[in-house]
């Protein structure tokens, strides 16, 4: 057993980068992940954690500092938000092409404009093609299992794919809350040295990043591809290893909550997950029978898990903490889209809501639970509840 | 006990924020479950600044911000002029108030108990930040462990000494010293 | 060196590396014009190993400058440059 302590997601991160014995660590502040990395500075400069801490003046330079060293076989870090995370976006690219097992923690926060600091999945979202893997966390220890997770199974040798780690802003980053710390000699025993293989080494011949014509480039996009599909396996098998011994799971790719015999379920994302639980058993209370999916994975995204989903209940709605404009926001295409190809047609709801920081309170939440229940085909597919409207009564 | 929400009113540098870390910290030493954090606004010294904890016997899975709190936490009397701080207040709750003043000349309408401590002298007295500037927040709860009963004045005590930089015998006596001065009226205040 | 060629999907590495080192891959036919350099002219100031792009000359034992016919390009920079003016321009037979 670890120790428990009441530390915020941002500490969280800190403290999984520590025990995970990175090599290098190279981050640009930015509210509100900087305190993720000044305890990591802090934990280097006390000598609590032998790594190399690389300053750099943009998040653009710091991933690629974390690049550079993960092709000669550095275990990397770093950590961003934002506007820090949409500068690093062509890197994002080359991460997952080059196969750098990099792990960062992302603060989910708005994007700007107009500046917010707030929380919503925009930053990430924007991200989806790149190739990372994307895990998406409701409390600090998840925040702190799964970013120690997160090295385990984007170094395996059938992934080799970076992954990001994302907490909301102040409602995980700024929360004070009570975490298991593991020891590091337990987390030891079981994240073993990132292996040596696929990278440049002094004394042999070796060139990263060569030029590719168009009759093999879709092939080498395709390897990446497999990997992500690889990924699904590695992901669970890391869970159930983590879980054997450190006596904690976080729900893998999606997790039900109360949906036996749900009239309705929503799914939901980050934080909103945890406050959703609460409206679940309180309708639940109150004889409607409702229920939950947790997507906690987002990428590689859990087809099978979500068609699965539509066997629980005849109405799905989903609960979107960005928008990207397309039909819907993110999370609703891809579960639509992989519905669509399922055998069962569940009536599909999409919910926009909690941008820019925007509280998803519990009566905004029963509210979507309403709007499922009651409609029948007619009325949005895509709708924005507890938009500020100057209708009459709103 | 149901989810028990709390909500702290100061200035930025009267150490709200650390206020609400001080009180997780005392109720996690008591085996509670705890959730603390700031409201984010433009951070500038003298700017309010609003803290929130949530303590309970179960896991706290409500993540939003606390617009119905149980208790709420004045560290600046001033703020009662500019800053609605009752707002959304539960009927039957608490009120505490840093100020020289007794419960009953508040100045402000509130369905519960109210308390009021002066903690700025309590605070000087102990030497704790500047006279212009003293940092109150370790007196306040030292009062709001007397007045709430919610925490015990030694776990407050403890926590004090993990949380704050500087001066843990001060900060530790400025608490004791405002669990014992602080007064509480029992009847709601119109 | 002969190079196994990449056409399958089961051919690609385990990423975008190559062992092939560049200097095995030699870049002179892409020369319509090569330099020449006029060695009685030259007065070894090394601005044209210090302006090719492609690092294409080196120095002899006495610190004249060689072209590297493998890997000149043909871009005319080290003739542009010369001080003394000691390079012309050639075309490739």
């Amino acid at each position: 057993m670890g120790t428990k302590e009441i530390v915020t997601g941002n500490y969280a991160q800190s403290y999984a980068a520590k025990l995970a014995r990175v090599d290098v660590i190279s981050a640009y502040p930015i509210t509100p992940q900087t305190t993720i990395v000044e305890k990591i500075a802090e934990f280097v400069a006390e000598g609590k954690l032998d790594a190399d801490f690389i300053k750099v003046e943009s998040e653009h330079s710091a991933l690629q500092a974390c690049l550079s060293a993960s092709a000669v076989g550095a275990r990397t870090y770093t950590a961003t938000s934002s506007q820090g995370l949409l500068l690093m976006h062509e890197l994002l690219f080359w991460a997952a092409g080059q196969r750098a097992p990099v792990v960062m923690g992302v603060v989910n926060r708005a994007v700007a404009p107009p500046w917010s600091i707030w929380t919503d999945h925009t930053d990430t979202m924007a991200q989806r093609d790149t190739g990372w893997i994307q895990v998406y966390c409701e409390s600090n220890q998840e925040v702190l299992d799964t970013t120690l997770m997160a090295f385990r199974f984007a170094e395996r040798e059938d992934v080799r794919l970076p992954a990001m780690v994302t907490e909301d802003a102040f409602y995980l980053s700024h929360t004070m809350e009570s975490v298991d710390i593991p020891r590091q000699d337990e987390v030891d025993a079981w994240l073993p040295r990132r292996p040596r293989s696929h990278i440049l080494e002094i004394g042999k011949i070796g060139r990263l990043g060569s030029f590719m014509g168009p009759d093999l480039y879709m092939e080498f996009r395709y390897t990446i591809a497999q990997a992500m599909e690889q990924a699904r396996r590695a992901i669970l098998e890391t869970e159930a290893e983590f879980e054997s011994r450190f006596k904690r799971s976080h729900g893998g790719f999606v997790e039900p909550y109360r949906c036996d015999g749900a009239d309705a379920v929503l799914v939901t994302m980050g934080t909103a997950t945890s406050t959703a639980r609460e409206v679940v058993d309180s309708l639940r209370e109150k004889g409607r029978k409702v229920g939950l999916a947790k997507l906690r994975v987002f990428r590689p995204f859990p087809a099978k898990e979500v068609r699965e989903l539509a066997g629980l209940a005849d109405r799905i709605g989903v609960l979107d903490r960005s928008y990207g404009f397309g039909y819907g926001g993110p999370a609703y295409l891809e579960v639509a889209g992989t519905l669509a190809g399922g055998p069962r047609k569940p009536l599909l709801r999409d919910f926009i809501g909690g941008l820019g920081g925007r509280d998803l309170t519990p009566p905004v939440i029963e509210g979507m639970f309403d709007a499922l229940l009651a409609g029948n085909g007619d009325g949005d597919e895509v709708t924005w509840p507890d938009l500020h409207r100057a209708e009459e009564g709103v | 006990m149901p989810v028990l929400e709390i909500r702290f009113h100061g200035r930025g540098g009267q150490g709200s924020v650390i206020a609400a870390e001080i009180l997780a910290r005392a109720a996690f030493k008591e085996g509670k479950n705890v959730q603390s954090f700031p409201f984010f606004g433009v951070e500038r010294r003298g700017a309010p600044v609003t803290a929130f904890s949530r303590i309970s016997d179960r896991p706290i899975r409500l993540r939003t911000s606390i617009t119905t709190p149980d208790i709420v936490i004045v560290l600046d009397p001033a703020l009662l002029k500019t800053v609605p701080v009752t707002a959304g207040a539960k009927p039957g709750g608490l009120l505490l108030v840093n100020t020289e003043r007794t419960p009953d000349r508040v100045g402000i309408p509130f369905d519960g108990r109210v308390a009021t401590v002066d903690a700025t002298a309590i605070a000087t007295a102990h030497g704790l930040g500047s006279p212009t500037q003293p940092i109150v927040n370790t007196a306040v709860l030292g009062a709001f462990a007397k007045a709430s009963a919610v925490v015990r004045i030694e776990s407050v005590v403890a926590a004090i000494k993990e949380s704050v930089p500087a001066k843990w015998d001060e900060n530790a006596a400025a608490a004791e010293d405002a669990y014992e001065k602080v007064l509480i009226a029992t009847e709601a205040v119109a | 060196m002969t190079r196994k060629p990449l056409r399958y999907v089961e051919d690609i590495p385990g990423g975008p590396f190559a062992t092939v080192p560049t200097n095995e891959e030699g870049t002179a036919g892409w020369r319509t014009i090569r330099p020449v350099i006029h060695l009685e002219k030259c007065t070894r100031c090394n601005v044209c190993w210090k302006f090719c792009p492609d690092v294409a000359i080196d120095f002899d034992s006495e610190g004249f400058p060689v072209v590297l016919l493998d890997f000149c390009k043909g871009c005319g920079i080290c003739a542009n440059e010369c001080v003394p003016k000691a390079i012309t321009m050639e075309r490739e037979e």
